[in-house]
């Protein structure tokens, strides 16, 4: 499904237009040093519902924005 | 001669039909597989047929086959780009080829060749080095100019409208379609008539752990024990590798399909071009059946939507304008588990008693013979067999990622 995201700058643009850009979060309970890095170039969260994410407007005004996204239905919610 | 047909030439294309035959389910198992998908039934049926395992449950959500297993463009292809992953879907392609003679029933399995179409001259040396690669582990892969192309496939347009010119391609001889359903159908028989059960509509809820080691989950049927617990899930795996602490470098992104009205003529091969990013193949029943990358934004919704429709098509028209002429006629979503190197993730998890299949990403059908019988001498034995090794969880920790170009539906 192709879905538009609200660009502060540029408006309601189409998805294509745009580069995710994952927000890594390693959780607390991990503590080893290593094992935080690797975390934070790997793993994900990959959640089935509402999640931060980043996204760079590459076609427009090249400039990063955040939105809340639920993933289950594409729906921004924020 | 009477009215009614004597129907014996008919009779000898009548089928063996697919008995599913279900079991009640048991408090414990010796292994229990989430996912009742293809990659879920192939495990069983190995474990069946060549581990002689049979105390089993593959566990569904909803119905078999109804995920990613009923969903993708059922092409299986073994020209991929690194030499671990030519090696793993080479085999697979061969099983695939015995697994009507071994199962004993259609899965309507057909050779078509697969053309992967160079537009520009870095693609094209990068056909040809893919080429050789291939063969010097195992596929059937040759580079081949436009007269033969054109041969092989009348229906192409060489000139690519005349902005796509088209100017060779690897041909991986051996690739072929299979119907996906019944490549489900035709395992779970096989597992079922073994002992192995199979539970549709029994979601797992959590799993069940004690101390660190997995030990069982829990359903919506009750709690089911096991010595081993194998994660055979598309779409929702990072979810259910959370319940065991397990993190996973997973992003799970849509992929969209559809297929045409029926094509009159015959259309020969498979046909791809990662330059104009889609893939096309007639199905038996004549449709052409088209798909391209992934969505952009990493999502759980099955919706497909009109822009899909408009790029594939678009793209699709500048090689092969005979389908200007088609309607679309369905049209449809999955959700596809992405790995970072576009390669799968097979084997041991670091949690006890937990193993899993994923990262099956756009690339999941061919594997689904290769993928069950490597898990289930996995399972079998405790040892991660060597076709699989290099795709083990832990390659990401080791510095040992396979970044894979050939995989489809990558940009």
């Amino acid at each position: 499904m192709s879905i538009n995201i609200p660009c502060p700058h540029c408006g309601l643009r189409p998805v294509e237009e745009f580069v995710y850009g994952e927000i890594p979060a390693v959780p607390d309970s991990i503590r080893d040093e290593d094992a935080r890095d690797l975390d934070r170039a790997f793993m994900l969260n990959n959640p089935e519902g509402v999640q931060e994410e980043a996204w760079f407007h590459s076609y427009g005004c090249r400039r990063w924005l955040r939105i809340r996204r639920d993933t289950r239905t594409d729906e921004i919610v924020g | 001669m009477s009215h009614k047909l004597e129907n014996k030439s008919m009779n000898e294309f009548k089928e063996k039909k697919i008995r599913l035959e279900w079991h009640e389910p048991k408090s414990s198992y010796d292994v229990i597989i989430v996912g009742g998908g293809g990659h879920g039934l192939s495990t069983a049926y190995y474990l069946a047929t060549r581990q002689g395992i049979t105390n089993v449950a593959v566990l569904e959500r909803k119905y078999i086959g109804g995920g990613n297993s009923g969903r993708n463009t059922t092409i299986i292809r073994a020209n991929y780009g690194i030499p671990e992953a030519v090696r793993f879907y080479q085999h697979s392609l061969e099983l695939y080829r015995n697994l009507e003679a071994e199962t004993d029933r259609s899965i309507m399995h057909k050779e078509k060749g697969l053309l992967w179409l160079a537009h520009t001259e870095a693609a094209l040396r990068q056909q040809k080095a893919r080429a050789e690669l291939n063969k010097l582990f195992g596929a059937n892969t040759e580079f081949i100019g436009p007269k033969e192309i054109q041969e092989i496939c009348p229906q192409i347009d060489l000139t690519g409208g005349g902005v796509w010119p088209v100017l060779g391609a690897s041909y991986n001889v051996d690739a072929a379609t299979a119907r996906h359903d019944r490549v489900n159908w035709a395992l779970a028989e096989g597992a079922l008539q073994r002992g192995v059960h199979i539970h549709q509509r029994t979601a797992v809820t959590n799993l069940i752990m004690s101390g660190d080691k997995v030990t069982g989950v829990e359903t919506n049927q009750g709690p089911i024990s096991a010595k081993l617990v194998v994660s055979a899930v598309g779409g929702h795996v990072t979810t259910l590798a959370a319940m065991a602490g397990l993190r996973l470098p997973i992003r799970t992104h849509p992929l969209q399909a559809f297929v045409t009205n029926h094509y009159a003529q015959n259309f020969e091969p498979i046909v791809a071009s990662a330059s104009l990013l889609f893939y096309v193949s007639q199905t038996a029943r004549g449709e052409m059946l088209m798909g391209a990358e992934i969505d952009r934004q990493p999502s759980y919704s099955y919706r497909s939507g009109h822009h899909f429709l408009q790029n594939c098509a678009f793209r699709a028209l500048i090689l092969l304008p005979f389908l200007r002429n088609l309607r679309i006629l369905r049209q449809w979503t999955g959700v596809c588990d992405m790995s970072p190197d576009y390669s799968p993730i097979m084997g041991e998890t670091g949690i006890e008693g937990f193993y899993i299949t994923t990262g099956w990403g756009t690339w999941g059908f061919k594997a689904i013979p290769a993928g069950g019988e490597q898990m289930a001498q996995l399972i079998a034995t405790g040892q991660t067999p060597e076709l699989i090794a290099p795709f083990s969880l832990d390659r990401f920790a080791n510095d040992r990622t396979k970044a894979d170009r050939g995989s489809a539906g990558t940009h």
